[in-house]
């Protein structure tokens, strides 16, 4: 199993390239763990190289459905999908697909900042490549490393000590660590679960500017409780909501960012929006 | 004593911010001082004067009237306050004592016979005067080298299933039974391990490769719990970012999770190898004792240092200060194996620590 998952997936990536095109088609998906239904029934399309912001209440989801898209929820014992999550066209849940090679075509920034403590800084950009066994040149692996740095904003101010601990770094350069590390192996989408509610404002601005620069490249989905955060830099944006305790969630409006925070179609995001809810 | 106490400067209501009163080092001197007094006075009224007598006397009139003394000058919390400094101290003493005491009698014992024939003589041909450890030091070498190569393996891959794989009843029966093993009684280890290569090679069979297995036993059981203890601290956020970089789990496992948790790892097998090394009634029944070296596990006796230290004692030769110096002396050097062994532990794990861990 060593062998042909090797291989990073960016060729097919780029095969595709008109703008706007779709990322993810998502049809039916309905998440469970164990015998709970934590999502239902959520059709959403997800646009390529743009920003889409997932809002909603705490437990509504948003973050169990952002985790469904690289299958990182099937960490947790029990948890299962039925429904389709196609990622340009390929069915992620399909018989024969690799969770591991999902994940090397989605990457994932979580909410606290989590670089490896045994690893230098620079050992955690090459970390998605090293770990999997990827012979790199010396002059090669100095390269993504300032490429990917240079990606996450983070070389001018890390270039010096680059063989010093990650875990040395404030929270918001750590972050931005993290996110070099995830584009390092140059995956195709780039899921960010909360990104910033660990990071001071300025912190906070780094990485909000970076996520506008990086989707150039990449599609971004971002779950945040910061309304202003979603409204700043995404394209699209997406309403989760829970009708109470132990009922599943739902996505109930998904539109242009610039509608759903002013004329959205449905009053419970209207609500949310404005901070008239609960 | 009762001189040094000023009632007047006693406040009616304490403020607890700011206590006027204080005992002043003049007082406490006098405490001390009468303490030590009064102790020596009680340690001669019962006989003769005795140093524990003296101390434990001199500590108990210590600690009554300072804090009686306190709480007169300085207040009720303040006098609860060192009492309870006197007494914790006293705890720490009563476990150090012994510690130190012992010691000190090992080291004083020991390097009498700590000479350079110790350790390159074996007790071939020796009745008298004379004689070494040699064989005992190789043998306990290999026998807990041997009993390391098979524990750690074994433990480190039990531990690691019970965090990151195990489920439901089958990891919660490991679990109770490594509980369990954690408490077999040394010597059943040993006649089990006995009883084994009696069954598979003849009845009196012994041979170093038993004693190991006999310490593999005890030592699997602490070896699997530390490393559990180990693994587990390590936080989960660290497996999922690797797993979202596409790393399957046994290479997260391997290549994230055992160098974040290896410190504390290492520190487990130390200890269980400590824990083993000084074991003396498996080894009894299992390794057994000869006279000459035996490099060989697979075959024939093989004399440990607590064999060797146990035997020396019992059957001294003549004259028997010989042999008794020499079970001090290899109680020393076993002593001194586990010392250098907790020292390469520590060392390691300051190196393979990793930086800065939340």
């Amino acid at each position: 199993m060593m062998q042909p998952d090797v291989q990073t997936p960016a060729g097919d990536a780029t095969s595709m390239t008109a703008p706007n095109d779709v990322a993810f088609q998502v049809e039916g998906l309905n998440i469970y763990y164990g015998s709970f239904l934590a999502v239902e029934d959520i059709n959403m399309v997800i646009e390529a190289r743009s920003i889409t912001a997932l809002i909603g209440p705490s437990g509504c989801g948003k973050s169990t459905f952002l985790r469904s898209l690289n299958r990182m929820h099937e960490v947790i014992a029990g948890a299962r999908v039925d429904g389709t999550v196609l990622l340009n066209g390929v069915d992620l849940y399909g018989p024969k697909m690799d969770p591991v090679v999902v994940r090397r075509r989605v990457g994932m920034v979580f909410q606290r900042p989590n670089p490896f403590p045994t690893m230098s800084i620079a050992d955690n950009v090459l970390a998605g490549l090293k770990l999997n066994s990827k012979r790199l040149k010396k002059s090669e692996a100095a390269e993504i490393v300032e490429k990917s740095l240079r990606g996450a904003n983070l070389w001018d101010e890390v270039k010096d000590r680059l063989d010093g601990a990650g875990s040395g770094l404030s929270g918001g350069q750590q972050q931005r660590l993290c996110i070099a590390r995830a584009i390092a192996v140059e995956p195709e989408v780039l899921l960010m679960d909360e990104p910033c509610s660990a990071l001071d404002p300025i912190s906070t601005l780094a990485i909000e500017q970076l996520m506008l620069e990086l989707k150039t490249d990449y599609t971004i989905v971002i779950v945040t409780h910061n309304m202003q955060q979603a409204a700043r830099v995404s394209d699209r944006t997406g309403f989760f909501n829970i009708e109470g305790t132990g009922k599943p969630g739902k996505l109930v409006e998904m539109g242009a960012t610039n509608k759903i925070f002013t004329k959205p179609d449905q009053q419970a995001t209207l609500d949310y929006v404005t901070g008239r809810f609960g | 004593m009762t001189a040094t106490v000023q009632p007047t400067s006693r406040p009616s209501a304490p403020d607890p911010m700011h206590d006027s009163a204080q005992l002043s080092t003049r007082q406490r001197f006098a405490i001390i001082a009468s303490s030590i007094l009064l102790g020596a006075l009680s340690s001669i009224w019962q006989g003769a004067p005795n140093w524990a007598r003296w101390v434990i006397g001199s500590s108990l009139v210590y600690a009554v009237s300072t804090y009686v003394a306190s709480r007169l000058v300085e207040g009720r919390r303040r006098a609860a306050d060192r009492l309870a400094t006197v007494v914790f101290t006293g705890a720490f003493a009563v476990v150090a004592l012994p510690l130190i005491s012992l010691v000190w009698t090992v080291v004083e014992r020991g390097s009498k016979r700590l000479d350079s024939e110790f350790f390159t003589s074996t007790m071939r041909s020796v009745v008298g005067e004379g004689g070494g450890a040699y064989h005992a030091i190789i043998g306990t070498l290999v026998v807990t080298g041997v009993a390391t190569a098979l524990a750690v393996p074994i433990g480190m891959m039990t531990g690691i299933y019970l965090v990151e794989y195990g489920r439901g009843r089958l990891a919660r029966s490991i679990t109770s039974m490594v509980d369990v093993m954690t408490g077999i009684p040394s010597i059943v280890a040993g006649l089990f391990s006995y009883a084994l290569f009696v069954a598979l090679f003849g009845p009196g069979t012994r041979s170093g490769l038993a004693g190991a297995v006999a310490l593999t036993v005890l030592m699997t059981p602490i070896v699997v719990r530390s490393v559990e203890e180990m693994v587990r601290l390590v936080p989960d956020e660290l497996r999922e970012a690797s797993y979202a970089l596409g790393v399957p789990k046994w290479k997260t496992i391997v290549k994230v999770v055992l160098p974040t948790a290896i410190a504390g790892i290492l520190t487990g097998i130390v200890l269980a190898i400590a824990r083993v090394i000084g074991e003396t009634a498996p080894l009894l029944v299992t390794a057994g004792l000869a006279q000459g070296a035996n490099w060989n596990p697979f075959d024939g006796r093989m004399t440990t240092l607590p064999v060797f230290t146990y035997y020396s004692y019992v059957q001294p030769g003549l004259p028997p200060s010989a042999g008794q110096d020499r079970a001090w002396a290899a109680a020393l050097v076993l002593g001194m194996i586990v010392a250098v062994l907790f020292t390469i532990g520590r060392i390691l794990s300051k190196i393979l620590k990793p930086k800065g861990l939340r």
